[in-house]
């Protein structure tokens, strides 16, 4: 079954700004997507549509098979929404804040205590519960908007940008907390800038770049689209200038001990150490440049980049 | 689905007097001050120099108005500052997001500024006692109109949240509308005591005809009609009604 059923999404705003141009999506139940995208791609845009926090110009969309128009009741009820920027208000109290929103889907107010409970343990809010939302700390707030989302029990969870300016020690508790949600049956939409994110967690994922979905696939084949991968290598001994080698081209020389080499699908990293070793450079250390998500995102952003400036 | 509907509607209900209770000393208090300086100086100090109006003493004729004046401006109050505070930090967005249908916010919101109108009406009303004799000609009068009047200021509130910008744009309609139209309603004078031409314009303001309805209760006596004053209040109520929920439904001032 689709969780998510998006067809011919349009949207245009009243400054004339096209945000999104006719878009298709769909995600399976059970499914952990990412939905990526440069700032201003319309990420959040058709985020805010399936939420009902933005009016759409034309185009469905369906939560677990119910239109968001006809049925807006059972679609809405399905569906939990961490936004990107907090939303709650900063003067009530944490608890009173996650057990409101379960008031608002109708949970009763016995059940909405327990569940807030629940998921505040489980968040390491508990002990804040009395506090005003305003005292908590950044990474708590986002935490604290998870809790709310999960609260009336969603079979589909929205993320948008959950990990933004988290230190990584809480965002790797909150990776691990997400991957328990969807092993759970909770499907889970993602956006983030952390592509590491993504790759580490998401099966399928979509790029949206100027209000079009550039690319839509599962992340395996997503990653199989990288020709080449660059790697940064630091060197024993100093150098002039950057080595010329015979089966790789592009060789960048970042300071005298380190340079820049992109490897193409076909070679391999002992064929480029190889290389180096046959002109006397030895490599002591390496890394990749980037992760592999990052660089298929780059190369696909950048490309329509470069189409529409044509 | 009533009940969850139901549930919805007791949440934000709940959460929007906890808001008001929460500061009570911003919400409740100040209006009682504020209405004990009226009786001390209209009441007492320049009363006794008036003598009577409409047969009875100074200070019994202005507290039925007072007491609506404080209703008024603390329904109005109430909703359009919660509601424009939720627009501004985005807090709206919980009710969005949720199966709530606009009706139940609507509701919920309105339900808020009539507890508070209420609830500072009857601190008022307590506060009076220290400078009248407390007497009701009909209590489910004073009960109808207090909760018609909240109502429909409660609904005012929330169209003017709903258009506001700016907490600028939600202190314009207070300053400029509600309380000269409040003053000009009859709290302080019985509108025989004006011109002819100006009897007839003072007809045009709505808030003549609940400050006299609600003297009425309290007093037994009224300039205006009571049936033709609730058929004004409740008309007001109906149109307000239905343009609140005609702009939460096209999210206006809510939904890109």
């Amino acid at each position: 079954m689709l969780a998510l059923e998006i067809s011919n999404l349009h949207k245009t705003y009243a400054s004339g700004l096209q945000a999104l141009k006719g878009i298709d999506l769909r995600v399976e139940e059970g499914d952990f997507f990412a939905l990526l995208g440069p700032n201003g791609a319309g990420k959040s845009t058709c985020i805010g549509i399936i939420s009902g926090l933005v009016n759409r110009t034309s185009g469905n969309v369906k939560i677990f098979g119910h239109s968001i128009d006809d049925e807006f009741i059972l679609a809405k009820s399905l569906l939990g929404s961490v936004p990107q920027e907090f939303n709650f208000n900063t003067f009530e109290p944490v608890e009173e804040i996650v057990t409101n929103q379960a008031g608002f889907y109708g949970v009763p107010a016995r059940i909405a205590r327990k569940e807030t409970e629940h998921y505040l343990k489980q968040l390491g809010l508990w002990q804040h519960r009395r506090s005003q939302a305003r005292r908590l700390s950044g990474g708590m707030k986002r935490r604290l908007m998870i809790a709310r989302a999960l609260v009336h029990k969603p079979r589909l969870l929205i993320l948008d940008e959950p990990t933004a300016g988290v230190d990584i020690e809480l965002r790797r508790s909150m990776w691990d907390f997400m991957e328990q949600i969807n092993d759970q049956g909770t499907t889970i939409i993602l956006t983030t800038h952390y592509l590491e994110e993504a790759e580490r967690m998401c099966r399928n994922a979509a790029i949206i770049d100027e209000g079009d979905i550039i690319l839509n696939s599962s992340m395996k084949r997503l990653l199989k689209q990288l020709n080449n991968e660059t790697f940064v290598l630091y060197l024993r001994d100093d150098l002039e200038q950057a080595p010329q080698l015979e089966s790789f081209n592009k060789i960048i020389r970042l300071d005298h001990h380190s340079i820049e080499v992109e490897v193409p699908e076909r070679l391999s990293i002992n064929d480029l150490i190889h290389e180096l070793e046959t002109q006397n450079i030895v490599v002591e250390r390496m890394r990749n440049k980037a992760n592999r998500l990052e660089e298929v995102f780059v190369k696909m952003t950048t490309k329509t980049d470069d189409a529409s400036a044509a | 689905m009533l009940y969850r509907f139901w549930v919805a509607y007791l949440t934000i209900t709940r959460k929007e007097i906890m808001r008001f209770a929460r500061i009570w000393v911003q919400t409740i208090i100040p209006p009682v001050v504020m209405v004990a300086l009226y009786f001390i100086i209209f009441g007492n100090l320049i009363g006794q120099r008036i003598g009577e109006m409409d047969g009875m003493l100074y200070v019994d004729f202005i507290m039925p108005g007072l007491v609506m004046m404080s209703i008024i401006t603390n329904s109005y109050t109430n909703v359009v500052s919660s509601f424009y505070g939720a627009k501004y930090s985005r807090h709206i967005e919980e009710m969005q997001i949720a199966p709530v249908p606009d009706i139940v916010i609507l509701l919920g919101f309105m339900t808020g500024g009539v507890a508070r109108g209420i609830s500072v009406g009857i601190a008022v009303t307590l506060v009076s006692l220290l400078f009248t004799e407390f007497s009701i000609h009909n209590p489910l009068i004073v009960l109808l109109v207090a909760l018609l009047t909240s109502c429909l200021f409660a609904l005012a509130g929330l169209i003017n949240a709903i258009f506001a910008n700016s907490f600028d744009d939600i202190t314009i309609i207070p300053t400029f509308v509600l309380t000269p139209l409040t003053y000009l309603g009859g709290i302080f004078y019985s509108i025989k005591l004006l011109p002819e031409f100006w009897q007839q314009v003072s007809l045009g303001n709505p808030i003549l005809y609940m400050v006299n309805s609600f003297r009425y209760g309290f007093r037994g006596t009224s300039d205006i009609d009571l049936l033709t004053a609730i058929i004004v209040i409740l008309f007001f109520i109906a149109l307000l009604f239905s343009v609140s929920l005609t702009l939460l439904a096209r999210g206006t001032g809510i939904r890109q």
